[in-house]
């Protein structure tokens, strides 16, 4: 199976859907003469033109409500932020518009639209362009929210977000676009909404998502030389969360940890502890533990912003700590 | 959805001039229509007042009184594939574009034969047989829509227009610029109507805008721009035509300043005069009200009696009692139906 990066992975999804229905085009800043912010674009304005990968203006909350406007009537936009931390510009369009307009309009007006882009932190790139916004976005309900940690999910699940007739938050990750993984050639999709296994274990598990997967997979494989052995839950869908998936391995390693990117207060984590809770309270062995960003807006100097992340050592710390062996 | 009945009233579209031209005021049936559409929107209005008082319609609820020249006179020159957009006064573009009254009322009510199954209300008109995009609530909010719309079209290669209604408040927010500069900059067959009814809420327009002959900010995008009396309903159809035109023939958006009065309050909660506008500037703008400037026009030239005046608002009191008895009897929406319609289930 050809190894390719997250970037070309991307590249391949957005290529695939763009032939495949000619409702479909990209919108957003640097997408097509620039070939993309993050080169996820490349090749595809030669390829298609500019009708359908359109370069914008720099004006997010404009172009995120073309983009609405589109899939009112009709076509099937991908609207590219260069990062999520530019999105909040245009999360009026987002919150009030796409995820409301079917409701508010009793059914009449579905919005098959995506927006994607890089969120969360990369390199000391420092306050304002390093928040991992999901909690804000799976709080909404009419949105669904798609975050995926390798190259073959983040094909599936992209084709599978252009296809969907809901808005779809598409969260990406600057520090993934280089990572590699292996990607089939033939045509795939993943269904959003579904778990992913993507380690093994009976002693407790791990939930988490996006580029936390990453993180999590490399815990569990260090803990694997310990003997400690952990299933690592990737969600890849945030909103709807696959709850069975979750209960299905805490009421096998009655342990669990909750490892996300951003910050602890209100964060999805705290929504997968509350399911916990409710439906595998019995199972528990101990509280559920959260990992995640320190409560503080992103420091710039290294190991300050070190300390700041969730990483593989916080979790190895925190299953140590729901199995009692600190 | 709303599907026009026989005997109820329709927009004034079939009379649509071939090429945008101007009306010239000597065509007794489309005045007729015109007539029937301001006084249609008038009434209903009046209704929604009285149902508000006692508790029938909740929320918030913007009464289009006073403006009622601006929707039909610009929406009685579209066809049926365009589209139309605007803000939470919606009701007469609504009945004016041709959602029923009987589902415009009921949507007020809260039931479930509404435009948007009472799931919408005063704010949220929507109707996809009429292709009317919506009623929305945040100011300034569904203008790159509007635009998103115009991309749609030209994406396509139709040759359709959309017309975005919004208050002349709305030119001072982010999201009218950021949608202008995409339509001028593309050139998006959009024409954006300001009804510059003088007010954002309490706010004047000379004390929130730094400029005031507001059709002015097309400039910063390279777009056409005009203004019109919005209390004619002539001038609104010889100014919104040439820009349906514009749009239609040679895809180029269009900013034009509607000058317009709303006779209410803001909303159902405010009063009609006060603390920000005096009764006497009030009673001044009475003096050209929409209606009794078009009806006057209609009888000086001879097209329409004071019977047949009478016997028009006669009938269309019926139409809006009618509504009013249909909303009344049509069920609160069931309770299942509060979890449906937050997603759909297909995919392409």
């Amino acid at each position: 199976m050809p190894v390719i990066t997250y970037r070309d992975a991307l590249n391949q999804a957005l290529r695939e859907e763009l032939q495949r229905d000619d409702r479909v085009f990209l919108m957003g800043e640097e997408v097509a003469v620039y070939n993309g912010a993050y080169k996820v674009s490349k090749g595809l304005l030669q390829e298609f033109g500019e009708m359908r990968v359109v370069d914008t203006p720099i004006t997010e909350l404009g172009f995120a409500g073309v983009g609405v406007g589109a899939a009112m009537v009709g076509l099937r936009p991908v609207i590219e932020f260069m990062t999520w931390n530019f999105a909040l510009l245009a999360i009026d369009q987002v919150v009030n518009a796409a995820a409301k307009m079917l409701y508010m309009s009793g059914g009449q007006y579905p919005m098959p639209i995506v927006f994607r882009g890089p969120n969360g932190a990369a390199l000391q790139l420092s306050a304002q362009h390093s928040t991992a916004w999901e909690s804000w976005l799976a709080h909404i309900p009419g949105l669904k929210v798609v975050a995926p940690g390798t190259p073959y999910d983040a094909k599936g699940l992209l084709k599978a977000a252009i296809r969907d007739d809901n808005p779809v938050c598409f969260l990406e990750g600057e520090m993934l676009y280089n990572t590699k993984g292996e990607v089939p050639e033939e045509e795939y999709v993943i269904p959003l909404g579904k778990a992913d296994l993507k380690r093994e274990g009976d002693h407790a598990t791990i939930v988490t998502w996006g580029k936390m997967a990453l993180v999590a997979v490399q815990a569990a494989d260090q803990l694997a030389k310990e003997g400690i052995r952990v299933d690592v839950v990737d969600l890849r869908t945030v909103r709807p969360v696959d709850t069975e998936a979750v209960y299905a391995s805490v009421r096998k390693t009655n342990r669990c940890v909750v490892l996300e990117e951003g910050w602890e207060h209100s964060g999805v984590g705290a929504q997968v502890v509350d399911y916990v809770q409710r439906e595998c309270f019995d199972h528990l062995d101990a509280p559920v533990l959260r990992v995640h960003q320190a409560d503080v807006p992103m420091p710039y100097a290294k190991q300050l912003e070190k300390a700041a992340k969730p990483d593989v050592p916080k979790t190895i710390a925190a299953i140590k700590r729901v199995m009692y062996l600190d | 959805m709303a599907k026009t009945k026989k005997g109820e009233p329709r927009p004034a579209n079939a009379a649509a001039p071939q090429n945008g031209a101007p009306a010239d005021g000597d065509d007794a049936a489309l005045n007729r229509e015109l007539l029937r559409s301001m006084l249609l929107q008038r009434r209903f209005e009046e209704r929604c007042a009285e149902a508000y008082a006692i508790g029938k319609i909740g929320g918030f609820c913007h009464l289009y009184i006073g403006q009622e020249a601006v929707s039909t006179g610009s929406l009685s020159l579209l066809r049926d594939d365009d589209y139309v957009i605007t803000t939470y006064r919606d009701h007469g573009q609504a009945l004016a574009r041709g959602i029923t009254p009987r589902a415009v009322m009921a949507e007020l009510f809260g039931r479930i034969d509404g435009c948007a199954r009472g799931k919408g209300g005063s704010m949220h008109m929507f109707d996809r047989n009429t292709n009317f995009l919506g009623g929305h609530g945040i100011v300034g909010g569904h203008v790159p829509i509007a635009a998103g719309v115009g991309f749609a079209i030209k994406y396509r290669g139709g040759d359709q227009v959309i017309i975005c209604f919004m208050g002349e408040s709305v030119v001072n927010t982010g999201a009218f610029h950021e949608a202008l500069n995409m339509a001028g900059l593309w050139k998006l067959p959009c024409v954006f109507l300001i009804e510059n009814n003088r007010y954002g809420m309490g706010t004047a327009l000379e004390r929130a805008s730094a400029i005031h002959d507001i059709h002015e900010r097309g400039a910063a995008y390279n777009m056409h721009r005009d203004f019109c009396d919005g209390q004619d309903v002539f001038a609104v159809r010889k100014t919104v035509g040439e820009a349906i035109d514009r749009a239609r023939r040679e895809q180029q958006p269009t900013l034009i300043d509607v000058r317009t009065y709303r006779f209410m309050g803001h909303s159902m909660s405010d009063a009609v005069s006060g603390t920000y506008r005096s009764k006497a500037e009030l009673d001044e703008y009475l003096k050209r009200d929409p209606i009794a400037l078009l009806r006057a026009h209609m009888q000086d030239a001879g097209q329409i009696t004071d019977d047949e005046v009478h016997a028009l608002d006669e009938e269309i009191k019926g139409i809006v009692q009618d509504s009013w008895d249909f909303a009344d009897a049509s069920p609160e929406p069931p309770l299942e139906a509060l979890y449906e319609d937050v997603y759909v289930d297909t995919t392409s």
